[in-house]
């Protein structure tokens, strides 16, 4: 594990201060595409310097460097117990450095003693696989979005949402709804049809590891992907709630297997500050690509 | 865009609808939740701070000493305003402010006050944490850093052009109101 330290360092730097590329993109196409002289337009414009300058200065897109969560994918024999310890470590040292904010406070006391590493922080999530190669996933997601995530448990009689595909769209675009700019939005919405309460969460993140032009191999669930994006760019929300084409950036949806008692539909809801990143490691852990 | 520059008077308050554009100029001094309370509760300000037909931003900056041991802010975009719904129309009240900066918009109580006494509600673009810092030109001071913990102390700024939107006027308008109404018109049109 010896270069472990220095790419996980690596790796949650150019996280906290560079958009992935395929984020970027979609950033830049909304921009173009909302009306000239708009409130929209002009926070698109301060969106992309912010970008721009978090990049060149190396420093936190947004002061909110959030939850931090790893996926890691390796071979059998992978040493989780010291993969823990070394990712900890590149956590202490990259908030001592400013690329992590001091953001993860004791429940129960209040205190923050500054390391954001506790109890669920950071968060790691390991999977074996029959390949040489370990990958790494880096997601750091924020406060103000995480609140307006949520669960609807079907069916909704209020929304008169059943349990289908039409009550999971209502219950989805309620969630658009509800949130209107208050998660920083334009946002990308990760959603889990099923599931427990606990799983559903955790798939719908995971959604976020798709990339924004990937399109769902799942014929319905790509339809129905395509089908919220674009209602919710009717509702003119706009960015940050300020009116205006772009609501959402994209939509990702995966389905989960449930008990026959429970249907529910889990979503996730990421800011426009975007933040996540991905590497390959070479066998003495030196990064070989980056993924995103 | 219109301009603004503090000390701010009413009439140039007055004069703003929701969905302006602002580009502001001058001294603000940041407020978060501690201080909300602390000022709810009675408590005292220190007398330089005046903010009198000044701005409070809800913002808890990241700043540190540079390399000549002066004050440098890294880091400040606006903070979730509604935590501070139950304190602020007594703060527009009993301090005279003109404008308050956050994000995620407030309640009726802060709408009325700002129609009452002349305030506004500027949304700054959240998460643009880089750009507001460039703004900020320069930390004038800090207050009741030991007793409040750096973010929530009260900070002085010089910033020069900082920009937000008007979402909250001081005739009785919200933007937010107004765009939850129309998104859940066209909603119902979709379902
Ligand atoms: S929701 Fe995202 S952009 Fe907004 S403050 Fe939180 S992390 Fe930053």
């Amino acid at each position: 594990m010896a270069h472990l330290k220095e790419s996980l360092l690596e790796l949650i730097k150019r996280t906290s201060s560079e958009i992935p590329e395929d984020v970027h993109r979609a950033i830049l196409r909304s921009l173009e595409n909302e009306k000239k002289g708009s409130i929209a337009e002009s926070t698109f414009k301060i969106i992309e310097q912010n970008i721009e300058l978090a990049k060149q200065k190396t420093q936190p897109i947004c002061q909110d460097t959030g939850s931090i969560i790893f996926y890691v994918e390796g071979p059998i024999g992978l040493d989780q117990l010291e993969f823990r310890e070394i990712a900890e470590q590149a956590v202490r040292e990259s908030t001592q450095k400013g690329h992590l904010r001091q953001n993860s406070v004791d429940s129960l006391t209040g205190v923050n003693d500054g390391t954001n590493v506790g109890k669920g922080f950071p968060t790691i999530h390991f999977h074996q696989s029959r390949e040489k190669v370990t990958r790494v996933q880096l997601i750091l997601k924020g406060g103000g979005c995480e609140n307006v995530g949520a669960q609807y448990s079907l069916p909704n009689p209020k929304l008169k949402a059943n349990r289908d595909l039409d009550g999971c769209r209502k219950v989805i675009l309620d969630a658009v709804y509800q949130a209107q700019g208050k998660g920083c939005g334009p946002g990308i919405l990760g959603v889990c049809i099923g599931g427990d309460r606990t799983t559903g969460y955790e798939f719908s993140k995971e959604q976020f590891l798709r990339k924004m032009e990937d399109r769902n191999s799942i014929e319905e669930l790509n339809q129905l992907e395509q089908d919220i994006c674009s209602t919710a760019n009717k509702l003119g929300i706009g960015p940050m709630g300020f009116g205006g084409k772009t609501t959402l950036l994209g939509v990702k949806i995966c389905a989960a297997n449930r008990l026959p008692a429970s249907f529910f539909v889990s979503i996730s809801y990421m800011c426009w500050a975007f933040r996540r990143q991905g590497v390959s490691l070479n066998e003495d852990r030196t990064i070989s690509s980056w993924l995103y | 865009m219109q301009s603004l520059t503090t000390p701010i008077d009413e009439s140039s308050i007055r004069s703003l609808k929701v969905g302006d554009t602002v580009e502001l100029t001058g001294i603000i001094f940041t407020g978060r939740d501690v201080v909300h309370k602390y000022l709810h509760e009675g408590g005292k300000l220190p007398p330089e701070v005046n903010l009198k037909n000044g701005v409070i931003y809800h913002c808890g900056p990241v700043v540190i000493r540079d390399e000549n041991d002066q004050w440098k802010v890294t880091a400040a975009g606006p903070t979730t305003s509604i935590r501070e719904e139950p304190y602020q129309w007594q703060i527009i009240r009993d301090f005279g402010i003109r404008a308050i900066i956050g994000k995620g918009g407030m309640g009726n109580r802060t709408l009325q006050a700002c129609r009452e006494y002349g305030c506004v509600y500027l949304h700054g673009v959240g998460g643009a944490a880089q750009v507001l810092a460039e703004r900020i030109e320069k930390v004038r001071n800090v207050y009741m850093l030991e007793q409040f913990g750096s973010p929530e102390a009260i900070w002085e700024f010089d910033v020069i052009r900082f920009p937000a939107v008007v979402t909250m006027d001081s005739h009785g308008n919200s933007l937010h109101d107004e765009i939850q109404a129309s998104s859940r018109a066209i909603l119902d049109q979709n379902l």
